[in-house]
């Protein structure tokens, strides 16, 4: 994971530096073409496809952030529970004004990314595992205080109460338009952050914290802004689930389930990579899909098998797939091309 | 046990569940008298501790901090989960059985004690009084703390950093055996009160009385356990909130904690 640093004496070689090691315009059209398929989804599939493609994204948008949190920022966070469930609480507190609850949604987005300012400051003072933990114990603080308020349900919760009636196939299409929407605008935020000045702050930081520090990195600026993001699109993917839900329980939007399938689909997936989360969203999918006449056992299966990664396979199924092929559909690193050596030194 | 070996344990909460759910099976079977069922918990829960650490826990620790979250997390997950397939997701509590330990004791006309919580304060004392004087005069304690100070040096003493590992995790399981004997005793559990109840709180404790200070988690559980029980006199749905915001005002005003004001200073 750290520089290559065993090259030989390399000031008089003409180097050269790409992004990637093969040529990956491809990709980008690939990603065009498989999101235009995706957009026309809901005229050839059934609504409970669509629905189920709904879910997807929802873990899908969590996990890429949990993976921006986590594998890039070095942040473990066990309550993105807390924006989840706020992001929801905004789309239901805005619907309850009569605002349609798909304009509501970008507003419930940004208003959880300004809520993260006021946590970050608290839970900011905690370091690696004790950070875990204390964002867990604000997630179960906001989601007390959120069951004081009667007007938004208390403790058992309430129905959207402005849903747009008639054609229920119409408003699931929309839902999973605004779902892919979400998604394909947290891959790319993720992409574009990863890409700039903070993912290269954020690679210094992952490899040497101490270093980065030292080199004018400044690292608490680096995390708010993960933490930020992360927020905005955990408050987003919440929103979505009180979108196709039509109905929000403070215990299930709070619940800490969340956290553990963002978690557990990015280390099954493999983390620090974009790809990752992508693929063990999938993976995810297909268990869920799998067990799910099996009550609790697919998030036991689930555990046990991300365990198990996390344990042998440090960096996942797309790590695996990473190793053979030297892939990478999003590249954020650089590739250092010595003149005239045949084995290139690869800069993540 | 949070700080000495410099783990996060996730899943401690969960364990401590077990503990009770042990601790029914034990009384279910034998018959013994409550209070005595520790004598089997405690060791059955120091063993799966040892074992738990062995593997899986010390196999975490040698590859990274995060990797150790994401193992405690993901056995946090399991246990639950295991519990909610394999039991019920229903409440249990322990009975005591005995007239003289759920008694009260009347202070004045409005304030009673009740003898078990006095009790499980004394457990609490004697049980921290146990552990302080194991860590600075036995052996093991003393290994323990070379290897939490530095590991590399401890084994460079001819130290096995890994059995003493092990021998901590023991320890700190049968403590959580004791404590899910507490819970299922004062008030009950549930598969999921190991994370939302037990684990914050121990956690909100020991960040109140400040990192790695055995009495100062004390003085925090006391500090919350009476932010808990005021709030409830206000508003019954003010009980645990109270508690929690009473970290997060120490978390702003003391970040070292209530006892570490003066170390710090």
């Amino acid at each position: 994971m750290s520089l290559a640093t065993d090259a030989p004496d390399r000031s008089g070689q003409n180097l050269r530096v790409t992004r990637s090691r093969r040529n990956v315009a491809w990709t980008g059209i690939a990603a065009v073409i498989i999101v235009a398929v995706l957009a026309y989804f809901p005229y050839i599939v059934v609504t409970g496809t669509t629905n189920l493609m709904v879910q997807g994204f929802i873990v899908l948008t969590m996990a890429t952030m949990w993976n921006l949190l986590a594998g890039y920022a070095g942040l473990v966070s066990v309550g993105q529970q807390a924006f989840v469930g706020l992001g929801a609480y905004f789309v239901l507190l805005l619907n309850i004004h009569s605002l349609s609850m798909f304009t509501a949604l970008p507003i419930a987005a940004i208003g959880s990314g300004v809520a993260a300012l006021p946590l970050w400051w608290l839970v900011s003072r905690l370091r690696s595992g004790y950070f875990a933990i204390g964002t867990w114990v604000l997630a179960t603080t906001v989601f007390l205080f959120i069951q004081q308020f009667p007007a938004l349900g208390g403790g058992t919760g309430m129905s959207l109460p402005n849903v747009p009636t008639g054609d229920t196939t119409l408003l699931e299409a929309d839902t999973y338009w605004v779902g892919l929407a979400v998604t394909v605008a947290a891959l790319v935020v993720t992409y574009l952050l990863l890409r700039g000045r903070t993912g290269l702050e954020l690679t210094a930081i992952r490899d040497d914290e101490r270093a980065a520090r030292s080199s004018g990195v400044r690292v608490g600026r680096a995390r708010l802004i993960v933490f930020v993001v992360a927020a905005i699109f955990c408050g987003a993917a919440g929103g979505l689930d009180a979108i196709s839900q039509l109905i929000i329980q403070p215990s299930a939007v709070f619940s800490v389930q969340w956290t553990a399938e963002m978690a557990f689909a990015v280390v099954i997936g493999g983390i620090g990579t974009i790809e990752g989360p992508i693929l063990g969203t999938i993976v995810y999918m297909v268990l869920e899909q799998t067990l799910q006449n099996y009550n609790a056992w697919y998030l036991i299966i689930l555990g046990l098998v991300a365990m198990v990664i996390v344990l042998f396979a440090r960096r996942g199924l797309w790590g695996l797939v990473d190793d053979r092929f030297h892939l990478r559909l999003f590249p954020v690193g650089y590739y250092l091309w010595p003149a005239g050596e045949g084995r290139r030194r690869f800069l993540r | 046990m949070f700080g000495v070996m410099g783990v996060v344990n996730l899943a401690h909460g969960d364990l401590a569940v077990i503990g009770g759910y042990i601790a029914l099976a034990v009384i279910a079977i034998t018959h013994v008298p409550v209070l005595l069922s520790f004598i089997i918990v405690v060791p059955v829960m120091a063993l799966i501790g040892y074992l738990i650490q062995r593997t899986l826990i010390q196999a975490a620790l040698n590859r990274s901090v995060l990797t150790t979250l994401l193992v405690t997390f993901g056995l946090s997950v399991v246990i639950e989960n295991a519990l909610l397939q394999f039991v019920n997701a229903d409440s249990h509590s322990i009975g005591t059985g005995n007239a003289i330990i759920s008694g009260s004791w009347q202070v004045t006309s409005s304030i009673t004690i009740g003898y078990l919580p006095l009790l499980i304060l004394a457990v609490a004392v004697i049980v921290l009084l146990a552990l302080q004087y194991f860590m600075s005069r036995t052996k093991y304690g003393r290994l323990i703390r070379a290897v939490a100070d530095d590991r590399e040096a401890a084994q460079l003493s001819g130290v096995n950093y890994r059995h003493v590992f092990g021998i901590a995790a023991a320890i700190a399981f049968g403590t959580l055996g004791l404590a899910g004997i507490a819970q299922g005793m004062y008030s009950q559990f549930a598969p999921t009160t190991g994370t939302t109840t037990i684990l914050l709180f121990a956690f909100a404790a020991v960040v109140i009385g400040g990192l790695g200070s055995l009495w100062g988690t004390l003085l925090g559980g006391i500090v919350l356990g009476v932010a808990n029980q005021i709030g409830g006199q206000i508003n019954a749905a003010y009980d645990p909130l109270a508690g929690f915001i009473i970290f997060l005002v120490v978390l702003v005003v003391w970040p070292q904690g209530i006892t570490s004001r003066r170390a710090s200073a």
